[in-house]
């Protein structure tokens, strides 16, 4: 492909962009391709998408505009980023909701046909935001992308509808020119996408070239980008999102575990794509059972264990209220089964689409009785398919549940994945009784782990009852026996704390002694690393303790916290981590950082904070 | 399951009603209708041609659901309402494992109504045996949903002013392909139904008239007592003409769109003209008149009420994933994780 090229080029660490539109703008389709873009140009990148709650919010309005954001670069990439470079707005309304995460001296890609009387009054203008100061400061590429669409297609014959479906992809030409990508890849995309309408990939094709050729002639559009490949460890490597990450953990977990996969599940934002993606692997016996309710998916996954299975519930925050009590079964009968929750913000209904780690506390807590569970939390989209295979394989090794908190961020947004040979993920061994063994009992405990072994029906000679009922210790009869009960009471919580000798003990980034320790958790992790990075590019003494197991913590938790002047907690919450390590480790003194906004902690907020504390 | 059966049958020993009974004390009141279905059940398990291993008897929360612990079967007690979903999770888990649910009326009815519905609805193949004393026990007496109207309870002193429930009625009514109803002092009849419900595919619900000693006793007096069941129960059997009461004179007509009672040799009345009972009918319509019947108007109505047969939601299950593993280029987790877009560094 030939393209004839005549700007300045100037060469750039990492971009941030971000794409907005009408919901109907086919902008998730947009930033995907331009995903798919930067993987062939060997970027490492971060996206995330930004849909409105409202399957179709009225046209034009603030609550209607889509976006999708990328982040790439020659570095390492640890999240989707905060602030654009790029902002490509296709209507009044999306720029109005964007500008505001913009860098300044952005570019700003607008669609001039969009901004009309009409438009500027739903989005809330008092006037066009393009002859005002409202861009002040930005550079600004005007561009008539309907007229030219239509133009562009102009004697394919298709209806003027049809015809500006595909504006999207003149914006996107636009993008591709202004970072001196190639077109053949996506062309492939819409061959592929589009393979049972020649018509519409020609279409496709036209437009996306004519913004690419709109771009060549704008002055405005000068100087271009270029950002450099990343230095990546060789691989294979594929792009995947949170959700898709976690269903693909817990299957790898069956296969290597040789127990079938079971889901319970019912679904629920943010955490239904886990159950449409586990359903369509039945070639690899994934059953995925969509229950009447939130409370039958985790009781079918508790029958499914009892069953033998790897039995698995997937839900969000108010999903996990409903299935308190049933957990509570799991744990009085020592079955594993692993819990994840798409975190998201609360409480009741919340904020559906957005991200918090507000349910620490209920997954650590929320039920009746001495009822303690493995917690563990999820760090990055990728991060997504190892903890789901780490928490089924405790869950299995140890027979108790486990609750695997994910988040709304890391369930949507995406990142590159360095794809793993199944053979080389850990061994898992799960305590399964076999036929006729003498010495079975059922609440006959490992002497390491504690755990009970895992008897399944069917298997001759190992008839048994279990329930949620308390159970004599051994025999595993109902008992209301009121030392039994205690030993009980204490074996359960001391089964859960010896899963500590089996976890990797807590990483530390930066020195192991200090100023100031920097405490997270979960999914906010990519930020955190960022903002760090940047500190101790900046020379400041900062460490980082970011947390994936919160239940059982790491060994060497209170060792590392007692290196360190200051400890700040930061979390997506009110304070809840901080007060379980205050409970856990009262002899320290915690700082905390919090934001409850449904939105992702910013890196420049973060060091603002961590220097501020550093000089106090 | 009747495949299982045939499977299972030359390959076993033939368990006995001792293989069941669990070592564990009974701890039903004595006179409870407990005792007579769970003797039953022990009768109906060695000879359905099932490996004592393949059973699995799950319950939910009350009196019957002790269930589980008194049998000799892999087992779980479950927590209130939620038995039909664990159940649901064994048999999707292991299909080739024989499921029996105990459930109470509050248990399945109410807390576990929703799961009660869908199960039935979805046809998955487990039996469900619903004792049905109108009241609850272990919590020691209040009304149930199906408790009669106006009725006196610990909780409704003045009477209940709600409807109750009919169990056959809404089994039919959220799709159910099988019903049944017996009553728990007449063991013969109980064993015969149980038998029809093992061998059913799809999901069976046995709704069985269970006598309450302490908090409701007699509440099936009408039905169950020496003196009046003649006239007021009907055991149903397929093919055979409605007839009921004292050496048979009385029977089930339908005029119209409804049931009625008559007597033979009045007003012209032939056995040609009694409702001969068809379980295979797939038209509720009139299985749905049947289970309605209440004394003293009508008898209540016994046996097998219907029996359609359908494929089950295992079955169909096992059957897309045996085609999605034939069809499916993705043999294994490695061929998951490197399908669709991947790029070489
Ligand atoms: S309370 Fe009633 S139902 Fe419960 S065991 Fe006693 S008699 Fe049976």
């Amino acid at each position: 492909m030939g393209t004839k090229r005549n700007k300045p080029v100037q060469e750039k660490d990492d971009v941030v962009i971000r794409f907005a539109g009408d919901s109907g703008d086919g902008m998730q389709l947009t930033g995907s391709l331009f995903s798919d873009s930067t993987a062939f140009a060997g970027n490492d990148f971060a996206t995330f998408p930004d849909y409105p709650a409202e399957i179709r919010a009225p046209q034009g309005t603030i609550a209607g505009v889509s976006g999708f954001q990328v982040h790439f670069g020659h570095t390492n990439i640890h999240t989707s980023g905060d602030l654009a470079d790029v902002l490509v707005a296709m209507n009044p309304a999306s720029l109005k909701a964007n500008l505001k995460w913009l860098k300044d001296n952005a570019t700003v890609i607008v669609d001039t046909d969009a901004f009309v009387e009409k438009a500027f009054d739903k989005a809330g203008y008092d006037g066009n935001p393009l002859e005002d100061e409202t861009l002040e400061g930005y550079r600004v590429i005007h561009a008539p992308i309907s007229e030219m669409t239509r133009d562009a297609v102009h004697d394919l014959g298709l209806e003027n509808k049809v015809a500006l479906k595909s504006k999207n992809m003149f914006a996107l030409g636009i993008v591709l020119y202004l970072f001196n990508r190639k077109l053949d890849k996506i062309y492939k995309a819409f061959e592929e996408k589009f393979k049972s309408n020649p018509l519409v990939v020609e279409a496709n094709k036209r437009v996306l070239r004519s913004g690419y050729n709109f771009a060549d002639t704008v002055e405005a559009i000068s100087p271009t980008f270029n950002v450099e490949p990343a230095e990546l460890k060789k691989g294979l490597y594929r792009n995947i999102t949170g959700n898709t990450a976690t269903a693909w953990g817990f299957i790898a977990a069956s296969e290597r575990s040789g127990r079938e996969l079971f889901l319970g599940s019912y679904p629920i934002t943010p955490a239904s794509e886990i159950l449409q993606e586990l359903t369509k692997h039945k070639e690899l016996t994934v059953k995925a059972f969509q229950a009447e309710d939130e409370i039958a998916g985790i009781c079918s996954a508790i029958g499914a264990s009892y069953t033998g299975s790897l039995a698995i519930t997937t839900t969000s925050g108010p999903g996990l209220s409903l299935k308190s009590e049933a957990i509570g079964l799991a744990v009085m009968t020592e079955l594993p089964i692993v819990i994840v929750d798409v975190q998201r913000g609360g409480p009741s209904t919340g904020l559906p689409t957005k991200s918090e780690q507000s349910d620490l506390m209920q997954a650590l807590f929320g039920r009746n009785g001495e009822c303690p569970t493995i917690v563990m939390a999820a760090s990055s989209p990728t991060d997504c398919f190892y903890s789901a295979y780490h928490a089924a394989k405790i869950s299995m090794e140890h027979m108790t549940p486990v609750i695997l908190l994910t988040d709304g961020s890391l369930a949507n947004g995406s990142e590159i994945f360095r794809i793993p040979r199944v053979a080389d993920l850990m061994e898992i061994n799960p305590p399964l009784v076999p036929p006729n063994d003498e010495d079975y009992k059922p609440y006959k405990r490992d002497e390491k782990k504690l755990n009970r072994r895992w008897a399944v029906p069917g298997t001759e000679g190992l008839r048994h009852r279990i329930g949620g009922l308390e159970k004599e210790n051994i025999e595993g009869n109902v008992s209301h026996d009121p030392e039994n009960h205690q030993l009980m009471t204490q074996l359960r919580e001391e089964k859960v704390n010896r899963v500590a000798d089996f976890i990797p003990e807590q990483e530390l980034i930066g020195d192991s002694k200090g100023d100031l320790l920097i405490v997270s958790w979960g999914g906010t992790k990519g930020v955190m690393l960022t903002a760090v990075e940047e500190m101790h590019k900046e020379n400041q003494n900062v460490s980082l303790a970011h947390f994936n197991h919160i239940n059982p913590l790491p060994k060497n938790t209170e060792e590392i916290f007692s290196k360190f002047k200051k400890i700040v907690v930061c979390e997506l919450n009110n304070g809840q981590f901080v007060n379980y390590l205050k409970m856990k480790f009262p002899e320290f003194t915690y700082q905390q950082y919090n934001k409850i906004q449904g939105l992702p902690f910013m890196v420049s907020e973060l060091k603002r904070e961590f220097y501020a504390l550093l000089s106090k | 399951m009747d495949q299982d059966i045939i499977k299972h049958k030359d390959e076993i020993p033939q368990p006995t009603k001792e293989d069941f009974v669990s070592d564990q004390m009974v701890k039903w009141c004595p006179g409870c209708g407990d005792h007579a279905i769970l003797s039953s059940v022990e009768k109906v398990f060695p000879k359905l041609g099932v490996r004592k291993e393949d059973f699995v008897v799950v319950s939910g929360i009350g009196c019957s659901s002790r269930f589980p612990y008194y049998m000799n079967t892999y087992g779980i007690h479950g927590i209130h309402g939620r038995a039909a979903a664990i159940a649901t999770g064994v048999k999707l888990a292991n299909p080739k494992l024989s499921v029996w649910m105990i459930t109470g009326d509050g248990d399945c009815m109410a807390i576990g109504g929703n799961h009660f519905i869908h199960a039935v609805r979805r046809n998955i193949d487990i039996n469900i045996l619903l004792f049905n004393n109108k009241i609850y026990g272990l919590t020691k007496g209040q009304f149930s949903p199906t408790t009669p109207k106006g009725f006196k309870t610990k909780s409704s002193p003045q009477g209940t002013f709600e409807q109750p429930f009919n169990a056959g009625e809404l089994v039919i009514g959220a799709q159910g392909n099988f019903f049944a109803r017996a009553i728990d002092n007449n063991p013969k009849m109980m064993v015969e139904v149980l038998f029809e419900a093992a061998r059913h595919t799809g999901t069976t619900v046995v709704e069985i008239l269970q006598n309450c000693v302490i908090f409701n006793n007699n509440i099936h007096e009408l039905i169950s007592s020496r003196d009046t069941r003649d006239d007021n129960q009907i055991f149903l059997k397929h093919g055979e003409p409605m007839l009921f009461g004292k050496g048979k004179k009385k029977g089930i007509l339908l005029r119209g769109t409804q049931l009625e009672v008559v007597e033979l040799g009045k007003n012209g009345i032939t056995e040609k003209d009694i409702l001969v009972h068809n379980i295979y009918n797939p038209d509720p319509g009139v299985h749905i008149m049947l289970s309605r019947m209440t004394p003293p108007a009508f008898p209540a109505a016994l046996g097998v009420i219907r029996s359609v047969t359908e494929s089950s939601f295992d079955q169909n299950m096992e059957e897309v994933i045996e085609q999605s593993k034939r069809d499916s280029k993705i043999k294994n987790v490695d061929d998951l994780l490197r399908s669709g877009n991947t790029w070489k560094i």
